[in-house]
């Protein structure tokens, strides 16, 4: 229901005369429910810019939320909520933020009763429940834009390609290996290949929770382009209930080389490349 | 994350997308534990419902999973059961097959599912969907 001129009058009227009592009233409830985390100074001021915005809109005429006049305050209603849902507040005191207003306007009328009617208030009550889900929309729509930049961040996070020795690099993958994973992985792996002239590759799984035939297409496809590439890759991290499920599966890795740990693959590299670890030597001369 | 759940009854799982094979690989894994499944047991019986959740999604056109906690008298176990109304499989012999795929897989999926769990059981008929039934017991 939408506020007629004569509701939207006397309502500019109540909140022009009573702004210091209504923005206090406001930040007290507000207060409550935020239990200390915002200061009173930084509540004064969100509640003042509210009530100004409010005050704006039905001034100019604005009968509910959707018309033009209410522009502004869409606007500050979605910096409101933007600047919550950032702040890790969550939806419920959001949206308490633009209930107490309710609450804030009931406190001027109840002191007064010349005032206002019931008639005001429940037109009033009815555009403050329409900024109440406006600005759980915003809301929502700023949490789902938080959670897909973190979505990418980790996608780029989570897939580093670190170099052990000279000629050899490693790719320790961690989590689920999904197609878009997959696919950073490998350019990843052989934009690194071309960068430092590696002939050999370690792709570490021992992050991997479990290998499916998936994930394991996804592997075997990485290694057969850097194979293209001219790099040899051995495959890494192979525990034993990974080993038992992948020949159940009946996944074959072929002439692959497979390690069950990053240092047995690193070695078996230093090998091939005749490099002589100082371990075995030392072994040796005992 | 799939803590909290109540493992006495059968959780459901609706698979729409990647991430709700993810969601099944985790609740198949926390309800594996509670069985007290091994360690071994656990990765077979998790590798299995990766393997028919996706079919479910890919092939399946997406369906639900439903997990329990079974018990014989002697053993725990886990029963999974993944439901689809997709196409079907026309030729099942041959979808068991190793090897064999229409969607550019290795073709290892379903029969290599059947292998890593105890018990295996397929309904399916071309238009009528697909339901397949997995169960792994303790040791």
């Amino acid at each position: 229901m939408a506020l007629n001129a004569d509701e939207s009058g006397r309502l500019v009227d109540v909140l022009s005369r009573h702004v210091d009592r209504i923005t206090r009233r406001w930040a007290e409830v507000v207060a409550a429910q935020l239990r200390g985390r915002l200061s009173q100074a930084e509540l004064i001021r969100q509640g003042q810019e509210l009530h100004r915005a409010l005050l704006d809109a039905l001034g100019k005429g604005a009968v509910d939320l959707t018309s033009e006049e209410a522009t502004e305050l869409r606007a500050v209603l979605a910096e409101f909520s933007r600047g919550q849902a950032r702040q890790g507040f969550s939806a419920t005191e959001t949206a308490t933020g633009v209930f107490a207003l309710k609450d804030a306007l009931l406190t001027v009328l109840d002191s007064d009763q010349s005032e206002g009617t019931l008639r005001d208030y429940v037109g009033f009550s009815a555009l403050v429940d329409q900024m109440g889900l406006f600005t759980f929309e915003t809301y929502v729509r700023t949490r789902e834009s938080l959670i897909a930049d973190q979505a990418e961040q980790l996608l780029e996070l989570s897939t580093p390609v670190v170099k052990l020795w000279e000629g050899v690099v490693a790719v320790p993958l961690v989590g689920t290996l999904d197609s878009a994973r997959a696919q950073v992985v490998m350019e990843r792996l052989l934009q690194t290949l071309v960068d430092t002239g590696s002939p050999y590759a370690i792709i570490d799984i021992t992050g991997v929770p479990a290998v499916d035939t998936q994930v394991a297409q996804h592997i075997l496809k990485t290694v057969v382009a850097a194979r293209l590439m001219g790099a040899d890759c051995i495959i890494s991290g192979i525990r034993p209930q990974i080993a038992q499920t992948i020949v159940a599966l009946g996944i074959e890795f072929g002439d692959i080389a497979t390690k069950a740990s990053l240092a047995d693959a690193l070695r078996h590299v230093l090998r091939l490349t005749g490099v002589e670890t100082g371990r075995r030597q030392s072994r040796r001369e005992a | 994350m799939t803590s909290g759940v109540d493992l006495g009854r059968p959780q459901t799982q609706a698979v729409g997308s990647d991430e709700d094979v993810v969601r099944v690989r985790q609740l198949v894994r926390t309800v594996a534990v509670a069985a007290k499944l091994s360690l071994v047991d656990q990765t077979k019986v998790v590798t299995a419902a990766s393997e028919l959740a996706r079919n479910t999604l890919v092939y399946g056109g997406g369906g639900s999973v439903e997990v329990s906690t079974v018990d014989n008298g002697r053993k725990q176990g886990i029963k999974i059961l993944f439901a689809d109304s997709g196409p079907g499989i026309a030729d099942l012999n041959l979808a068991l097959t190793d090897g064999y795929t229409t969607g550019g897989g290795l073709g290892l999926g379903l029969s290599g599912a059947r292998r890593l769990v105890d018990e295996f059981d397929i309904q399916t008929a071309p238009g009528q969907g697909t339901r397949i039934t997995i169960t792994k017991w303790s040791r």
